[in-house]
């Protein structure tokens, strides 16, 4: 239980040393952005020599890095990111619009490859066909080979909803990995004698196997939504949705720094939660197994 | 040799020969338009067609193949020696060095590549020379590639460290960088060549990621990427399928380095 606490904490403070660093990397990046430091009311002809004078006192603080920084990492906390140079919306908008799509093509994307992954991987593992395998291989392999981007392309054009180009995507990376696994759970000694003694398919798979193979699929399926995170951006781009892999794609295409950096933060910050997540889950069940 | 690292190599081989041939095969060059034949099917002077603009899309095959399979060993070259300085030199050394730089792996690797890749492509000026956009994106990936191997070639490193001849090498007053140089980095190098390897194929597909998404190599420089961008403008698949010729030599050849890549991996172990 103590293991546990400090590994929460562990993960907890590599969270909140991701947010810091990532704030002062966004800060940074604000303050390259083209237009950073120009205000556009300065070009107006109507403003007297005061009020442009005004204008220029009110950006002062942004002058100093430090107070620049320390005002940005506040108004951050505050659950101010900024505003959007391209789109001229605030970001915590556009995020909040868009994150229900990206979350509901994520989930069944990850959902379909998952489901892809555990039908192929026991199958080959029951079967122990090598026809079989190498079927299945030949199939991830091609997948493997092909461009996330080419997959998005290809199901625009047949038409399939943009959740399976993800799945797609992902399968092939997880398959592998569980694959692996499984065959060797299947081919440990008290599990030969289990099947020997006649113990049926389902009880091995859930009192033998799952135990031991569950924490490493666990941290598969960690790694598992960070690949799905960056196959949203050509899918979310090319199918046309309109989630944050597509908001990323437009920040990126027309350089709104500003945006795109918010945008890389939050990704990681999932990314990393999703990997804590697996992990903790992982040591728990390794926990009760022992 | 098995029968399929043969066939890899012999395609690599073949694809390679004929992109650095390009010159003889294609003399047109890539660019060159011919505007009364725009959007043309295969023929007798265009093997592939042509493109929108009328360009021969073989020349621009051949040309695109020059660029992605030359570019991409040199990008996995530098994300490789990256790694082997970073990896290698905090494995070696232990203890704080070990751990600042893999938690500093370990940020860069939670971030999602193609993420990173277009956040860091997007701090670069976009309006560039073609031949500035394919140094661009190519650096951009093996400056940002090294992260995985770097966690492998740490962990090995860490191992030597600890060994044996390392620790009578380090009692006979050899010199720290002296020791790495000599002892430790040639027993670094079945993982580099593994690691070379592996990346090979992985920056082949970003580029063509970056490509089709219009963050890659600039027109009218031809790439896989740039090449297979022209999928976005077909309704069906069986309309024009000349234009999948670029992915498919694609797949061929992501495919080739896959099957040369377990002779690499039983090295590396």
């Amino acid at each position: 239980m103590r293991r546990l606490r400090w590994k929460i904490a562990g993960h907890a403070l590599a969270l909140l040393a991701t947010v810091l660093l990532g704030g002062l990397f966004s800060a940074t990046f604000v303050r390259l952005a083209p237009g950073f430091d120009v205000d556009e009311r300065e070009l107006d002809p109507h403003l007297n020599a005061q009020s442009v004078q005004a204008l220029h006192d009110a950006r002062r603080q942004n002058r100093n890095v430090f107070k620049f920084y320390f005002s940005y990492m506040n108004r951050a906390a505050h659950g101010d990111l900024g505003t959007s140079l391209a789109l001229g919306q605030p970001v915590r908008t556009l995020l909040r619009d868009r994150a229900p799509l990206s979350l509901r093509l994520l989930t069944m994307g990850l959902g379909l490859a998952w489901l892809l992954t555990l039908t192929l991987a026991l199958s080959a593992a029951w079967l122990r066909l090598s026809v079989y395998d190498t079927l299945t291989t030949v199939v991830s392999g091609t997948f493997l080979c092909l461009p996330a981007a080419v997959l998005a392309l290809l199901s625009v054009l047949w038409n399939v909803p943009g959740s399976l180009a993800i799945a797609l995507i992902v399968f092939p990376h997880t398959y592998r990995y569980a694959r692996n696994l499984l065959v060797k759970a299947y081919s440990r000694p008290h599990i030969i004698t289990a099947r020997a003694k006649g113990l049926g398919e389902a009880r091995i798979l859930f009192w033998h196997v799952m135990p031991v193979v569950t924490p490493q699929l666990l941290a598969v399926a960690g790694v598992s939504v960070s690949l799905a995170v960056g196959a949203a951006i050509p899918v979310e781009a090319l199918c046309g949705l309109a989630g944050i892999g597509q908001l990323a794609w437009q920040a990126a295409l027309a350089r709104d720094l500003p945006l795109l950096v918010n945008i890389t933060i939050l990704v990681t910050l999932v990314t990393l939660l999703a990997n804590s997540g697996a992990d903790v889950i992982g040591h728990v069940v390794r926990g009760q197994e022992s | 040799m098995s029968f399929w690292r043969k066939l890899g190599c012999v395609v690599l081989v073949l694809v390679l020969g004929a992109s650095v041939a390009a010159n003889w095969l294609a003399p047109a060059g890539y660019a060159k338009q011919y505007r009364e034949a725009t959007n043309a099917p295969p023929s007798r002077t265009h093997w592939l067609g042509t493109d929108e603009i009328g360009r021969d899309r073989f020349a621009r095959v051949l040309y695109g193949t020059r660029i992605s399979l030359l570019l991409a060993p040199a990008a996995a070259l530098l994300s490789t020696l990256m790694a082997a300085l970073i990896g290698g030199l905090a494995g070696y050394l232990g203890g704080v060095w070990a751990r600042v730089a893999m938690a500093v792996t370990d940020l860069f690797m939670s971030l999602p590549w193609l993420f990173l890749l277009i956040t860091a492509r997007a701090l670069m000026p976009l309006n560039v020379s073609p031949l500035v956009s394919v140094l661009v994106t190519f650096l951009l990936l093996g400056l940002l590639g090294w992260t995985a191997a770097a966690r492998v070639l740490c962990t090995t490193a860490g191992t030597l460290r600890t060994s044996d001849f390392v620790r009578q090498a380090r009692a006979a007053g050899l010199p720290g960088l002296r020791l790495f140089w000599i002892h430790v980095v040639p027993n670094l190098k079945p993982v580099l060549y593994a690691q070379f390897w592996i990346s090979i194929p992985v920056f082949i597909l970003s580029e063509a990621n970056l490509g089709i998404l219009g963050l890659g190599v600039a027109e009218p420089m031809p790439s896989w990427g740039s090449l297979l961008k022209e999928l976005e403008g077909l309704v069906s698949v069986g309309e024009e399928p000349w234009k999948f010729v670029p992915l498919i030599l694609l797949v061929v050849v992501v495919t080739s380095f896959q099957c040369l890549l377990s002779r690499q991996e039983e090295l590396a172990a």
